[in-house]
């Protein structure tokens, strides 16, 4: 079942992706939906005004573990920890 | 076509208020970056930048024709008297022949920011009247034109990141073309301010904690401000005043990505460098010295080491290339001026300004770029890049005389 933040941020990626939330799954990573630098940059946003968080994102640094964004399961969670105020545990490979 | 020199060089930056002080900061490796101090910046999550330190405007201008002028302008008034005076100018011979070509990508920023302020966030419903004039991106180059008489072609560019190159550009191609006789040029900038900075902030480009060229661990830009001026003009006329060349503009080229809006493009960049050389007659086995745009993103820097690549081939094996934004930040409208200023020592003093915070080479950044220490080498050619957002790329190439 999905949470509350997964049912926002799905709505959240699928808005910017120009996609359908229905078409999106924890698995799918932003890269399989075609967005861009730019497009990341809003969905930080978008996150970050929706949940009222400040999200540790630098563009020169993508991959970097402090908030995960490697598929959209991965970004439900770090978004969970922002909103808990714990760190996540570093991601593993 | 006429042959056009620099003659004159003037700068403000967080180095120093003046070019010697500056060229002394470039020859050391020293960091112009640190703590920004200005109302708010508490509220910023970038707390770094390259700010102007000990620039006290009442030195420079009295207290009615202060009230006309943003800081950019400030700067960039200091920065053209000081060019003039090296260039030996009180006033121009036939001032219907010289213009001014400044370029800004946010003009009076701290005007706005303040009046901003006070309408919206104080809720005043007042601003002061010089609000206008002191706001528009062509103040700094009007107030030069007035403060000097020039009474030929005077405007303001704006293409972001690649305004000072644009602007001196254009001012090379006037002169060498015959429409003037001499120009003052370069750019100007100022919005290290809360609402300047918070705008950079969202596009999330910025390092929190410095800016590292070509480095490995660079992790983002680190904005800086100020302004840089040259005067130019015919190599005969500065010969027939008596005036010392301190470097001949060889040749000028811009390009468009026509791609994306932020991201950089290896093929508009290599465009810009091949056009630049072939305006100026020149072979990549001639230039000595590239002053890169260099930003410490992780975008820009890779991008414009592989179009360095596929332009230069072979010699770009030996080449040296050289960010000075690790030491006066990335004055965005203002940087290309202030960048110039470490091609004239290259080219005169034989001194190449280093690539500072330079800590673990980046295969996809395997150039020559002078890490962390100056070095002496004489070079009898340079090229200086900058690619702004908007994909406008702009390439100047000069030689010594």
């Amino acid at each position: 079942m999905r949470s509350d933040v997964q049912d926002k941020i799905f709505d959240i990626i699928a808005r910017e992706a120009l996609r359908d939330p229905a078409e999106l799954t924890t698995e799918t990573t932003l890269d399989e939906l075609g967005l861009d630098s730019l497009g990341l940059v809003e969905v930080i946003f978008a996150i970050e005004e929706s949940f009222g968080v400040t999200v540790p994102f630098n563009a020169n640094e993508p991959g970097k573990a402090e908030f995960d964004i490697s598929s959209i399961g991965a970004i439900t969670r770090a978004v969970e920890h922002l909103l808990a105020g714990t760190r996540p545990a570093q991601a593993v490979a | 076509m006429r042959r056009v020199v620099i003659t004159g060089a003037g700068t403000v930056n967080a180095l120093a208020l003046d070019v010697p002080g500056t060229l002394a900061a470039m020859a050391e490796g020293r960091s112009g970056i640190g703590p920004l101090t200005f109302p708010e910046v508490e509220r910023l999550s970038i707390g770094i930048g390259a700010q102007v330190r000990g620039f006290d405007p009442d030195m420079h201008f009295d207290p009615q024709k202060r009230a006309l002028y943003d800081p950019f302008t400030q700067y960039a008034l200091v920065a053209a008297r000081e060019a003039m005076a090296m260039a030996g100018l009180g006033q121009v011979a036939r001032p219907e022949g010289w213009g001014c070509i400044m370029g800004t990508a946010g003009g009076g920023n701290h005007t706005i920011n303040d009046a901003y302020r006070a309408v919206y966030a104080e809720g005043r419903n007042r601003v002061h009247p010089f609000t206008v004039p002191r706001l528009m991106p062509n103040a700094a180059a009007a107030h030069i034109a007035m403060q000097f008489g020039l009474q030929g072609p005077s405007f303001a560019v704006s293409t972001a990141c690649a305004s000072s190159n644009h602007a001196i550009g254009l001012a090379y191609q006037m002169v060498r073309g015959g429409v003037a006789e001499g120009m003052l040029t370069g750019g100007s900038e100022a919005m290290l301010n809360f609402g300047g900075l918070k705008a950079w902030e969202g596009l999330r480009v910025m390092s929190p904690d410095g800016c590292r060229p070509f480095s490995q661990t660079r992790n983002g830009m680190v904005q800086g401000e100020g302004a840089g001026v040259f005067v130019i003009e015919t190599l005969e006329s500065a010969e027939a005043r008596g005036a010392e060349p301190l470097a001949e503009i060889r040749g000028f080229a811009m390009s468009s990505d026509a791609g994306d809006i932020v991201m950089p493009s290896v093929d508009g960049a290599s465009r810009a460098i091949r056009a630049a050389l072939d305006d100026a007659g020149l072979s990549p086995d001639e230039i000595g010295y590239i002053n890169a745009h260099g930003t410490g993103t992780a975008a820009n820097d890779r991008t414009e080491c592989l179009a360095i690549r596929q332009v230069f081939g072979a010699a770009a094996e030996r080449v040296m290339l050289s960010s000075t934004k690790a030491m006066h930040g990335h004055c965005i409208g203002a940087t290309g001026a202030v960048e110039l200023l470490a091609c004239l020592m290259a080219l005169r003093d034989g001194l190449i300004a280093p690539t500072i915070n330079f800590e673990a080479s980046d295969p996809d950044c395997d150039l020559d770029v002078v890490p962390n220490v100056a070095r002496a080498a004489q070079v009898e050619a340079v090229l200086t890049n900058a690619f702004a957002f908007g994909g406008m790329n702009a390439v100047l190439a000069l030689s010594r005389v």
